[in-house]
């Protein structure tokens, strides 16, 4: 049976190969065979040619159909296509889906190529009666997913279901759903056990059977699968999509069996697949983001709204809605690998969805910045604010302009204009950038932002070709490239004087804490190292940094390490209350002429106050020193602070102790998250204008405030790091590995960044660590490559389809040789005036980055609860939105997501269980204030990754494979009890041990003989000869390496009392401290969803 | 009249006093018309190498206001064991030790030869010296390099125990800690904000132990240290240590931009370090040494701005009031001071720069507590390097010649009170039934503290006789004065000498030639310059000329013998003959006059006037003059511009300075080389001759004088020509002849005009 059923889907994985090159192959010419796709297709190779043949009649019937094929090429015109899937779906069923295909293929630029591919989109859904509704599928197939255990609802489904067409060969399906266990279906099935049985009913349940269960889902899922999945692959999903599904499925899904067998297990890549095959068909809509939208079948009540469904849901009521038939987001980065992982990503082209930020891909610069440095939320923009306003989508960009790239990409080329320095426009002051036109025979050039026609400098003057290009386009970064660096004159210094390399200035507490817990010793001894790694510029061979060394505790002592001297000499500063630098030569010395001074002293700091009896610290003044020291030596830099407690000496800011927990859900909460005085925010201020930079180091056994603590690195632009009750056994690997990061990486300092747009949006908003003194400049005294800034857009006025909007992100900044630097990163986005592209052309993580940022900084103001709320109800007016405008003639009882979007609820979930916004009763105040600044500036990769962990099965897959295993879903029912598996979600890394877990895994990853002798709470896995050890430790490696903090390991065993810690990350269950289920915030979204509909 | 002489400088040599009246009149009226005040110079602790210290305690009298102590004035009742004291009569017992005295065994301290007498106390625990140097490093190099090992070698002068610390300064200050090994460690200060002793304190973590605040000493050295020992350190233990830190001791690395004075902050450094010994070694001897190179510009006491373009203020300035930071400036250092000497510390400047250095404002400092101040042009002269070692030579004991945390008691008979000092000390109100109602210098009180002093130093004390008309005292009657000076001797013993004198009532009526023998007009001189000096503080300099002359007018015409309106017929006895003489010289010094010198100068010069005993106050007054030449041994002449003769080589002492100028002949067979011909060698020896007297005087003289050698013509040649009596001026010139002297170009009256001025007024009756 499977087999049979598999055999469908199959074709349409098939196809997506022939898809791909459609697509791409004016510029992945190759793909087809490149793609890693194929071997992975291969199991499904047989269909695929079936598909192929199906292609014809797909083809001849997408231009029928949609007639507006042409259109459909691009995307915009995608306004149909757009809507296409749903509203097709509605309006014609049959053709819809037909035309969706074409139209997928349609869109993309190349036309002919995609033709056939969309061809054998038709097919597809030829071989499945229903296919040719296939908006109707998804929908079906949302309602399927949900009611996957509905199986037995099919016939009502397919009642319901207005496509009776689809129905049919839905019910076809369906039974086999039924069946479940008999039947050949093995996604289908599996799901439907794991829910049933899994899930206990829920309030949504008798909502959710009606609308999913519409057997629509079953018949769908079927056809999803396997139609689905075909159209998937050939349309939007091409690229990704498909692929993903393609692979998703052999893994585990070609395991139908195993699914039969092991239902619990299996599902998710089912439903991963079967998700996929949502996406696929309305990807199918467009050719060239992923597929739009998906349908999941409401689970709600709200299906007795829906007369059609109503039916068929009643007699499901009690089942609930099945998780592995929501939208997964391990299938989803699973496919989004498989599908454009393997192809450079070529920024050519304006407005093109990068791949996800879970993917390896490499980027080739071709005009347009990189994912890495920019990523928006959407790279089609409204060409209205009304629009916009409908919408309600996020308009922003998560900006990182120093990031680092892998060693195969280029950095920034550096184009020095000389004493001219960088050309820019008169009026807007943008910089030369590739979309700037030249006229007038390159005489002159019109600014692309703000249009006005600049003259050429006669020095810059070059010839146009017939194009109207520069004849030296490619020889000059600056018309060529997205991101490119300009020398700063000396107009861009500070002062008018170029700038002097920067100074580092490691300020260390040596109060009894810090001496107690052997953190001073700890640190001086590691200092002495690191100091040979201070940052450089490109082939220097020594770095122009400067060092300066402070300890402190109620005083302040600095310390003179004049190459000069004998020994170093300390000179106390007792009066915090107006802190000033004692010395001025001797203080900042170049490391290697000083190394004899600089050995001693750190030989000497741990002995110094060995006797220490000081437990009271100051902190204000400590900053305030370094940045009067940096100030004196007229230089920028960056001050590294170990510090252990809360300042309670007297002094200038000086706290107390104020956490109260009683706060917590009350009007007041936001105070915690509030620094307690002024005094920080002024200082901070004072930093940033001479370019100092903060990084905290925390190691406190108590309160310390970090909320107020916190504040001038923030807004420096600097970083925080926090360990808790350190222990040098225990934690020494983590922070020394951190503090090597920290003080290796590098930095840009005394930065400017401003983002200029084209007419028509301005960037409104700023999250970030940094200051602002007015609303256009981001201060930033240092910004180093993990340093994100988050840009929110607003309209102010019309764009339009042709010119698209571009964003110039222009960071002016000091590097760690002392050169001062422009870089300048461009993005060209599209325009639209249909609402589809929008949705069709979105990015979830980065709106989720955007968003969890907003809901981060609104604590600071209001209620968690009304910023919880907010939240919520926004995401319900994005999708109702959709939803209305989109794909309006499903039934409303249908749950409809757009294929960009659908991860949305799940993700955003993860941010309301967040422990800033939902803190259970062990977090911390602390904690909390310091994830909040965290988040604050997070790349999207690290937002993605935090809010939803990597769960990674270590012994599922066989040992000698030395991949990453797939991860699985974070929830508990993921787990097996027979299994080991690592979770992590870029701060934490956990080690969860199954209480049967065979002995010999035991013995060869822990070197005990038995589960009972594991000690729960280790940190450090023995070091092991034998494979599995090798390979465990090789990957807590790998993933610590992707990380920008070093994750502490932590082994859990199952049924411990850490396994409560550890249940805090599975973030698809109900949360202790109250967060909703995965499966239940859906239902919920649905709910608000529904009634912002009516 | 020789009996008197000798009288006097016997007195002098035994108890260090010398009155300007050593017979008194009897009555108050009189002794008001006697022009000069009944004063005394008293050296308190005047080498006295014949005189061991008793190591006993001093017996005083029982009554509580009286306290003086036993005498050979007393009247002693050897059989009942009792005896009287002289001052207020009061009959006191015995003391139990005193069991055995009789006529022929008699305690040291009843002796006549022993009207001053020292006692040892053995009580208490010796508390070391402590010596403190603030050091200024906004220096040139080599004059830092030159103080630095004065610094250096004067910790090998130092005694092993005694606890020494380092403050630096310039733009910031830094305190020292001396304990540690390695890292040299110290604390710093911004140079612009004024701490608070309390402020100071906590910050240099020196929070004392509950400590009430007496000045208890047992058991305290032991824990002490503990607290201090950080920046007080005995030498014996840091010796190597601080050498090392003087060393490394670097300039102020503060830039200083074109145009603009270094930033110095010498008022918080000194600030610091009264903070850090108050807190520390409140009523121990200590000695805060502040070595500046230059004016303080910034923060409290700062004395000009940086700005180069703004010289420092002159006297100029100061008349017409535009001296802005002044007025606040020399209230904080008096503050300094004020609580320096509250401690029982004193404060040492060494100011070497070519330019003022603030001293104007800063002089109370050393003023107030004895401390010493010294005015050079270099560290890297051998004035300062040999004034600055010369603070540490001993005395044929071995101890330093220096005493610290004195308080100083006079007790007086009846008949007398005492009105006031004028020395380096203050006040420290005491009232009792020996202070006067009228204050002469430092009044209102029977006690002072001098924290620092040296057997040199010498206080103007000033009496006033009380004693009515009325009320005739028995012939033969004598006023006994005594005085109790409570010191700590540099060996740290604290120590008690006591001197009791006595002189004879006279009735002015009756016998005035006696009371007209017994004056002592040198001692009047520098008593009567003093208290011209002292005024100089609060009134105007023409004020003050004017008070003086008044009063050597009315001098002259009680003690004169003239017929009225007969300014011929003016005569002065003996006794006073040199008078007006020294009151002409008075005239023109720099203790009074501004003229041709900055404040700084003058302050130094008053600074030293005002602690020199009466041979060194009368250099001051009158320079000395010696002649050189080949006509016999060198000569003292007369202070004149007609000493000035081109064959003579002078030496002219003015304290200040030694000047040894050729006369224009022997200049030019200088510059002819007769000296190293061999048939000229007694040239060579003329020559040399006033070198080697020069020398001697160098030797001997604290602070070292500045040293000049010129000749006819040299620029130099105007110290010398300034003092000179200018007997021939630019006006008078051609009546004098040419070959008689070297004329002064000066419109400054002569000694001669002055005399016929002088005994016009005194004869005249219109006073």
């Amino acid at each position: 049976m499977n087999v049979n059923q598999s055999a469908p889907p199959l074709p349409p994985f098939g196809q997506p190969q022939p898809i791909y090159p459609g697509y791409h192959q004016s510029s992945y010419g190759g793909q087809p065979g490149s793609t890693a796709a194929p071997t992975p297709y291969g199991a499904y190779n047989g269909p695929v040619p079936g598909y192929q043949q199906t292609p014809p009649p797909g083809v001849s019937r997408a231009p029928a159909s949609s007639g507006a094929p042409p259109a459909s090429t691009a995307q915009g015109p995608c306004g149909q296509t757009a809507y296409g899937q749903f509203g097709q779906g509605d309006v014609q069923n049959g053709p819809s889906s037909g035309v969706q295909m074409q139209r997928l293929p349609g869109s993309q630029p190349f036309a002919s190529a995609p033709l056939a591919p969309v061809v054998s989109q038709p097919a597809v859904l030829q071989p499945y009666g229903p296919p040719p509704t296939s908006a109707q599928v998804t929908a079906q197939l949302a309602g399927m997913q949900i009611s996957g255990a509905v199986a037995p609802a099919p016939p009502a489904s397919g009642l319901g279901y207005g496509p009776p067409t689809s129905l049919a060969s839905a019910s076809g399906s369906f039974p086999n759903s039924g069946l479940y266990g008999s039947y050949p279906q093995g996604q289908a099935p599996p799901l439907g056990q794991g829910h049933p049985g899994a899930q206990p009913p829920q309030r949504s349940v008798p909502p959710q059977a009606s609308s999913f269960t519409p057997p629509a889902s079953g018949g769908p899922r079927m056809p999803s699968m396997t139609g689905p999945l075909l159209p998937g692959q050939s349309f939007g999903g091409p690229p990704v999509s498909q692929p993903n599904h393609v692979s998703s499925p052999p893994p585990q899904a070609l395991p139908p069996g195993t699914q039969m067998t092991g239902p619990p297990g299996p599902p998710p890549p089912m439903h991963s697949s079967q998700q996929p095959g949502y996406q696929l068909q309305q990807n199918g809509s467009f050719g060239p983001a992923r597929g739009p939208q998906s349908n999941y079948g409401s689970p709600y009540p709200g299906a007795a709204t829906f007369g059609s469904q109503p039916g068929p849901p009643q007699p499901l009521p009690p089942k609930r809605l099945d998780p592995d038939a929501i939208p997964s987001p391990i299938q989803v980065i699973e496919d989004d690998r498989n599908n454009r992982g393997s192809e450079p990503f070529v920024t050519g082209v304006r407005g093109q969805v990068p791949p996800l930020v879970t993917t390896n891909f490499l980027v080739k610069d071709q005009g347009n910045a990189s994912p890495r440095y920019i990523r928006c939320t959407s790279y089609n923009i409204p060409c209205t604010s009304d629009m916009a306003k409908q919408a309600q989508v996020p308009l922003a960009a998560v900006i990182k302009p120093l990031a680092r790239l892998p060693p195969e990409e280029a950095s920034p080329y550096v184009v020095d204009h000389g004493e001219s320095g960088p050309l820019r426009c008169n009026r807007c002051k943008a910089y030369m950038c590739p979309f700037m036109q030249f006229v007038e025979g390159g005489r002159r050039f019109q600014c692309c932002f703000c249009s006005c026609i600049n003259d050429v400098p006669p020095q810059y003057f070059q010839h146009l070709d017939h194009t109207g290009k520069r004849v030296d386009a490619y020889d000059r970064p600056e018309l060529s490239l997205g991101s490119y660096e300009f020398l700063a004159t000396v107009d861009y210094c500070k002062n008018n004087k170029f700038p002097i390399p920067p100074a580092f200035i490691f300020m260390i507490d040596v109060s009894y804490n810090a001496v107690r817990s052997g953190l001073v010793r700890l640190l001086c001894e590691e200092l002495k190292s690191l100091l040979d790694f201070l940052p450089r510029e490109g082939g220097a061979e020594e770095s122009a940094i400067r060092v300066g060394f402070v300890t402190y505790n109620k005083v302040l002592h600095f310390y003179n390490v004049k190459s000069s001297l004998a020994q170093p000499q300390m000179m106390v500063v007792s009066d915090v209350g107006d802190m000033f630098v004692p010395l001025l030569d001797g203080f900042l010395v170049n490391v290697i002429e000083s190394r004899a001074v600089i050995t001693s002293l750190l030989d000497q700091i741990p002995e110094m106050f060995a006797d220490t009896r000081e437990t009271e610290t100051v902190f204000a003044p400590v900053i305030q020193a370094g940045m009067e020291a940096l100030k004196a030596a007229e230089c920028a830099g960056k001050l590294f602070l170990f510090h252990t407690s809360l300042p309670i000496a007297e002094a200038p800011g000086k706290l107390k102790n104020r956490d109260d927990r009683k706060l917590i859900n009350t009007d007041k909460e936001k105070t915690l998250f509030q620094p307690q005085s002024g005094a920080y925010q002024t200082l901070a201020k004072e930093c940033v204008a001479q370019g100092c930079c903060v990084d905290l180091f925390l190691f406190p056994n108590q309160y310390v405030d970090v909320a107020t603590l916190s504040v001038v690195p923030q807004l420096t632009g600097g970083s925080v790091y926090k360990y808790a009750c350190f222990q040098v056994e225990n934690d020494q690997e983590r922070f020394l590995s951190d503090l090597r990061r920290d003080v290796q990486k590098v930095v840009g300092f005394d930065a400017v960044m401003r983002v200029r747009t084209s007419t028509g949006i301005r960037a409104v908003d700023f999250f970030g660590a940094f200051y602002m003194s007015n609303t256009t400049d981001v201060e930033l005294a240092g910004l180093d490559g993990d340093k994100t800034v988050t840009v929110e857009f607003k309209h102010d006025d019309r764009l339009n389809e042709e010119n698209g909007a571009l964003l110039q992100c222009a960071l002016l900044y000091t590097s760690c040789a002392g050169q001062r630097r422009l870089r300048i990163h461009n993005l060209a986005l599209n325009c639209c005036t249909q609402l589809a592209d929008l949705y069709r052309n979105c990015e979830t993580d980065t709106l989720i980055n955007y968003m969890a940022k907003f809901a981060y900084r609104g604590v600071l103001s209001s209620p968690v609860k009304t910023v919880r709320d907010t939240l919520i109800t926004q995401c319900a007016q994005i999708l109702a939105c959709y939803r209305k405008n989109c794909a309006s003639p499903s039934s409303a009882g249908q749950l409809i997501l757009p294929e960009c979007m659908k991860l949305l609820p799940v993700y955003l979930n993860c941010v309301l269980k967040s422990e800033v916004l939902q803190p259970g009763a062990e977090v911390t105040t602390d904690d909390r204030a310091y994830v909040r600044q965290l988040v604050t500036s997070m790349d999207v990769a690290e937002t993605n990754v935090f809010f939803y962990p990597r769960l990674l099965p270590l012994t599922k897959s066989p040992i000698e494979n030395t991949t990453e295993p797939p991860a699985v879903r974070a929830s508990e029912e993921r787990l097996s009890n027979g299994d080991i598996y690592l979770l992590e979600n870029g701060l934490n890394l956990f080690l969860w041990v199954g209480a049967s877990v065979q002995q010999g895994v035991v013995q060869s990853l822990f070197g005990v003989s038995s589960f009972s002798q594991i000690t729960s709470g280790l940190s450090v896995l023995p070091v092991l000869d034998n494979l599995l050890s090798k390979k465990v430790r090789g990957l807590i490696d790998s993933l610590r390496a992707q990380r920008s903090r070093y994750m502490k390991l932590i082994v859990v065993k199952q049924e411990d009392k850490l396994e409560m810690l550890f249940k805090h990350f599975l973030v698809e269950d109900k949360s202790l401290s109250g967060g909703a289920s995965y499966v239940d915030f859906l239902c919920h979204m649905h709910k608000e969803i529904r009634q912002l509909l009516s | 009249m020789a009996t008197y002489l000798e009288f006097i400088q016997q007195n002098e040599e035994r108890d260090g006093v010398r009155f300007s009246w050593n017979v008194w009149p009897s009555s108050r009226l009189e002794a008001t018309r006697m022009v000069v005040p009944l004063a005394c110079l008293l050296t308190p602790l005047k080498e006295r190498p014949d005189l061991p210290p008793v190591q006993y305690e001093p017996v005083l009298c029982s009554r509580p206001t009286c306290k003086a102590v036993l005498n050979p004035l007393c009247q002693v009742d050897y059989r009942a064991k009792l005896w009287a004291c002289n001052f207020c009569f009061q009959r006191n017992q015995f003391p139990p030790a005193y069991a055995g005295i009789s006529e022929v065994n008699q305690p040291a301290e009843l002796m006549p030869q022993f009207s001053t007498i020292e006692y040892v106390i053995q009580r208490g625990a010796p508390s070391p010296l402590i010596f403190l140097y603030v050091v200024d490093t906004c220096l040139e190099e080599d004059d830092l390099q030159a103080l630095k090992e004065s610094l250096q070698m004067s910790l090998s002068l130092l005694p092993p125990d005694a606890l020494v610390g380092l403050i630096t300064f310039g733009r910031m200050v830094q305190v020292h800690e001396l304990s540690c090994e390695g890292i040299s460690k110290s604390y710093v200060f911004r140079g612009t904000k004024d701490l608070t002793a309390k402020q100071i304190q906590d910050m240099l973590g020196l929070t004392k132990p509950a400590m009430p605040m007496q000045p208890v000493r047992p058991a305290q050295p032991q824990e002490r240290p503990s607290v201090s020992s950080r920046f007080l350190q005995p030498i014996h233990k840091i010796d190597m240590n601080l050498t090392d830190l003087l060393g490394e001791l670097q300039r102020d690395p503060w830039p200083v931009p074109q145009g603009k004075r270094p930033l110095r902050s010498t008022g918080v450094a000194l600030s610091i370090a009264v903070g850090l010994l108050e807190g520390t070694f409140p009523n121990t001897g200590a000695r805060i040494m502040l070595f500046t190179g230059g004016p303080p510009t910034q923060g409290p006491g700062m004395v000009v701005g940086d700005e180069l373009k703004v010289p420092i203020r002159s006297w100029h300035d100061i008349e017409k009031d535009n001296a802005r930071f002044m007025k606040k400036a020399t209230k904080h250092y008096e503050m300094l001071a004020n609580r320096t000497a509250a401690n029982g510390h004193c404060i040492d400047i060494y100011a070497c720069a070519l330019d003022q250095t603030g001293l104007l404002e800063m002089k109370c400092c050393p003023n107030l507590t004895g401390g010493y101040m010294v005015m050079g042009d270099s560290f890297n002269t051998s004035l300062f390097k040999q004034t600055f070692q010369r603070i540490f030579s001993k005395d044929f004991n071995g101890n330093f010649r220096m005493a610290f945390g004195a308080t100083l008691e006079v007790k007086t008979s009846r008949e007398l009170k005492v009105a006031g000092a004028i020395g380096p000390c203050v006040s420290l109100n005491v009232k009792g039934p020996c202070v006067s109602e009228n204050e002469l210098g430092v009044g209102g009180t029977s006690q002072w503290k001098i924290c620092g002093l040296d057997p040199t130093t010498t206080l103007g004390i000033y009496f006033e006789v009380v004693n009515q008309h009325n009320a005739p005292i028995p012939q033969g009657g004598r006023g006994a004065i005594q005085v109790v000076t409570h010191y700590q001797h540099s060996s740290t013993q604290r120590r008690i000498r006591v001197t009791t004198v006595a002189r004879n009532w006279a009735d002015v009526q009756s016998q005035l030639k006696h009371i007209e023998a017994a004056f002592d007009q040198e001692a009047a001189a520098v008593l009567m310059a003093r208290l011209g000096v002292f005024r100089t503080e609060s009134e105007e300099g023409p004020d003050v000329l004017r008070w003086l002359d008044r009063q050597l007018i009315r001098l002259c015409q009680k003690f004169g013998q003239y017929n009225k309106e007969d300014p011929m017929s003016f005569r002065l006895s003996d006794s006073f003959s040199l008078y007006p003489q020294f009151m002409f010289h008075l005239r023109r010094s720099p203790f009074l006059q501004v003229f041709n010198n900055s404040p700084d100068e003058s302050s130094y010069y008053r600074h030293h006037f005002a602690r020199q005993d009466l041979t060194q106050s009368l250099i001051m007054i009158q320079p000395i003059l010696y002649s050189y030449s080949f006509h016999g041994p060198p000569e003292p002449v007369l202070l004149d511009s007609s000493s000035i003769l081109a064959d003579r080589i002078l030496l002219m002492d003015t304290f200040f300075q030694i000047v040894i100028y050729l006369g224009e002949t022997i200049a030019q067979w200088r510059k002819a080389g007769y000296q190293d011909m061999p048939e000229y060698e007694n040239f060579k020896h003329l020559l040399q001759a006033p070198l080697d007297d020069a020398q001697e005087i160098l030797q001997a003289r604290f602070p070292m004088p500045r040293y000049i050698h010129t000749e006819h013509g040299g620029s130099q040649a105007r110290f010398l020509l300034s003092k000179v009596n200018p007997s021939q001026t630019h006006n008078n010139l051609y009546a004098w002849g040419q070959e008689t002297g070297a004329p002064i170009l000066t419109d400054d009256v002569s000694l001669q005009v002055f005399m016929d001025h002088l005994k016009k007024l005194a004869v005249s009756s219109a006073c």
